[in-house]
């Protein structure tokens, strides 16, 4: 056999792999809806429900002695998009409406309040935060401080007096002006829905092939093993980049996200990850051979980190260090901080350059792992 | 009645074997929800450390190395670069290298003499909003403690009312003690959610469903035989996990344990009623599997586990009523840090009655009308 006419039944056997696993992907609805229902669904989910921006937060107010002075206290609250403020008789009703859920702080102008505004001392201004939510309940007493420092100088103009603020503060967001959480959280999610298609998908289809019986019986015919490999990674590979498409439009067209970055390096950089995802899946598929187990492991090895040390909700640099060399070992790490630094702030290429560095040497190292286990097996 | 319970009795046996025989899948049960529980006990935070700050401080006097050595101060910030151009900034947030730059500029120090009040720029990497407002609530509070200690050195007058902050439940504002009772919800849910949507389908698959169903076994005993193997591995995985929460963790538990675990049986009824019914609905492992995930997902994210319910708007609030895993968060998080008395334990508690008894109910009439 000539080398020519042996590449050519190579291709042919490939393509017949690939319509194999085409048809297999068409006629389950379940593989389409992971990669089409599903991330709509998630982002609808995310950009929607998920807000780490409080607004008409429900505080408690309580006014033991109410005079010119305590309205306009109250009345700067009221007019704040930031707060919604529920009118309490006395204190005990207040504690009630905390412990049950129904406002998330406090707000007490004692009886002397309007008595010591202009004492030597100052008047007291009582904040208690419910502190069970430690993020929202140090958001909430932000926002509390915000208000505070634009009634003292809105009371100050009205009575002739000026706050003397030695340093005021001038703040800049970069990339991101209005501080909208879901401009970080969007892009990220892509790289939560690109890890179920690659490897929760994969995993679950290549366990099931195991389960059966069918990949034993894939290794007999005349197929080599990297010819099998590469018709499960070529339509699952075309799946997740759809499915990466489809999220990119929604996150734009959606909600406006920002994407200051080139789409050539985004398409770049997700080709790169999807082929890790599918090498992991790949992988855990190989060593676990039952779909249960690999449903488990995919989710706790690959959508779990993603989730929580990728970067995309928690911080990094905040964790415990063994924690932060951990992150490392993640390939959703490397991505969700490519779409987070194309999306919002361009192409940075010393960022773009090592997480591409990182993420190729990892799908060569689960592809690679994947063929000589594979090949192992067959004995 | 004895025949029933013997049947059933049987089939309880059967159940654990098929999970515990598998050498797989009883690793797979137990260690990874131990592993997760102290990786994410660690690792989901909202607490910001080590801030990367670059300083670019264009004025020598003195009270513009004072702001600086405040910050240099605090735990908070790690100085990691000091500038000496305006476009080096760029260079530093850009590809990460500082999350926060201090800007000084040149007449700091002399418009601080002067009374016309200086200003300090703040420019922060707005890539993680979250992290970028914390930054800031950091910076501004150390500008402000900057402010009273020089009207009290230079006596300026005091504003006419100052702000009192105290926290309750959490006086030290630990996310920690936030984050780890919602993973007693999280991971109970997990486990015995993939553990129920499997049991069924994978009967189905292998067609042992069938014959289950030509047994003497009626289906409201098939749903006991069912039901009884995932909660009592969930209740002996919440167990562990409360267990370690308290000791490892060291979060208080100020409520009764006994109210919690009232809780945690109707909530796992409820986790296993979704599971059951997932699992008739689906014709293989696969889409078991998948249902099983497009359930638990959207489940978590609408809780309230890490970003709150009242932060989304009407529409998706209204959508989380019928979410078990709400109404258990707000009694575990309760229990644990607030002492939550027990009629709003209870308030909580009748919803995910009424969730298991519809989705078991509706489970067991899907083990007869869905074959094929």
């Amino acid at each position: 056999m000539s080398a020519e006419s042996s590449r050519a039944s190579a291709l042919r056997r490939l393509k017949g792999l690939i319509r194999k696993e085409t048809l297999q992907i068409l006629r389950d609805p379940s593989s389409i809806s992971i990669a089409f229902v599903l991330p709509a669904i998630l982002l609808l989910l995310f950009g929607y429900g998920v807000s780490l921006d409080a607004r008409h937060v429900p505080v408690a107010l309580v006014v033991e002695n109410p005079t010119s002075d305590t309205a306009s206290f109250t009345a700067s609250l009221s007019n704040s998009d930031y707060f919604t403020p529920l009118l309490m008789p006395d204190r005990q009703a207040a504690n009630e409406a905390v412990i049950a859920g129904e406002a998330k702080a406090i707000i007490v102008l004692r009886s002397d309040f309007a008595r010591r505004l202009f004492s030597p001392t100052g008047a007291a201004i009582q904040v208690i935060v419910n502190g069970t939510d430690a993020n929202t309940a140090s958001i909430i007493s932000g926002y509390i401080e915000g208000a505070w420092q634009k009634w003292l100088n809105q009371y100050a103009l009205d009575h002739g007096r000026t706050v003397d603020l030695p340093v005021s503060v001038e703040q800049r967001v970069w990339f991101n002006a209005e501080v909208r959480s879901r401009n970080f959280l969007v892009p990220g999610l892509i790289a939560i829905i690109m890890t179920l298609i690659g490897t929760l998908l994969t995993a679950m289809v290549v366990a099931r092939e195991w389960e059966r019986g069918t990949w034993e019986a894939l290794m007999v015919t005349p197929v080599r093993i990297g010819e099998i490999l590469l018709g499960k990674v070529i339509p699952y590979f075309v799946l997740g980049m759809g499915g990466m498409a489809l999220s990119t439009l929604m996150a734009v067209f959606l909600f406006g996200v920002p994407l200051r970055g080139s789409l050539a390096v985004l398409l770049a950089i997700s080709a790169l990850y999807m082929l890790t995802a599918l090498g992991m899946g790949l992988l855990i598929s190989s060593v676990a051979r039952s779909q249960f187990v690999a449903g488990q492991v995919s989710i706790i090895v690959a959508f779990l980190p993603a989730f929580i040390l990728s970067g995309f909700i928690f911080d990094i640099n905040s964790m415990p260090v063994v924690l932060q060399w951990l992150t490392h070992l993640i390939p959703a790490r490397y991505f969700v901080s490519s779409l987070q630094t194309l999306f919002l702030a361009g192409d940075v290429w010393p960022i773009v350059l090592a997480n591409g560095a990182m993420l190729c040497l990892m799908a060569a190292i689960f592809l690679t792992l994947t063929r000589i286990r594979t090949r192992k097996s067959l004995e | 009645m004895t025949a029933m319970w013997h049947r059933v009795l049987a089939l309880i046996v059967k159940e654990f074997l098929a999970i515990w025989r598998d050498k797989k899948s009883r690793v797979v049960v137990i260690v990874p929800p131990l592993l997760q529980l102290v990786v994410f006990g660690y690792a989901a935070t909202f607490e910001v450390s080590h801030v990367t700050t670059a300083v670019y401080n264009e004025d020598q006097g003195l009270p513009a190395r004072q702001l600086v050595a405040r910050f240099e101060g605090s735990p908070t910030f790690d100085i990691v670069a000091r500038l000496t151009h305006h476009a080096e900034i760029a260079g530093m947030i850009d590809p990460k290298r500082a999350s926060l730059v201090i800007h000084i500029g040149q007449t700091f120090s002399r418009d601080l003499a002067s009374d016309n009040g200086a200003k300090v720029q703040l420019i922060v990497d707005g890539r993680q909003s979250n992290t970028a407002l914390i930054i800031l609530g950091y910076a501004n509070r150390i500008v402000a403690d900057f402010n009273t200690s020089w009207l009290r050195d230079h006596g300026g007058t005091p504003p006419p009312a100052s702000l009192v902050v105290r926290s309750w439940f959490n006086p030290n504002l630990e996310s920690k003690w936030f984050i780890v009772p919602g993973i007693v919800a999280l991971l109970t849910m997990v486990v015995t959610i993939v553990v129920t949507s499997l049991t069924v389908a994978r009967e189905r698959e292998v067609g042992t469903f069938e014959q289950l169903l030509v047994t003497p076994l009626r289906p409201f005993e098939i749903l006991i035989g069912k039901s009884i193997p995932p909660l009592v591995i969930g209740l002996a995985e919440g167990s562990v996990i409360i267990a370690v929460t308290v000791f490892w963790f060291g979060v208080p538990l100020r409520g009764h344990l006994s109210l919690l675990y009232v809780a945690l049986f109707f909530y796992l009824l409820a986790a296993i009623g979704m599971g059951l019914m997932l699992s008739s609905l689906a014709r293989t492992q696969q889409q078991a599997i998948l249902g099983a995930f497009l359930f638990v997902v959207p489940a978590v994210i609408l809780s309230g586990f890490a970003t709150p319910i009242s932060n989304m708007p009407p529409a998706i609030q209204d959508l989380t009523l019928v979410n078990p895993m709400r109404y258990f968060l707000i009694i575990v998080r309760g229990t644990f840090l607030q002492n939550l008395p027990p009629p709003l334990v209870f308030a909580n508690l009748w919803p995910m009655m009424v969730i298991a008894a519809v989705t078991l109910t509706g489970a067991a009439w899907l083990f007869r009308h869905r074959l094929g």
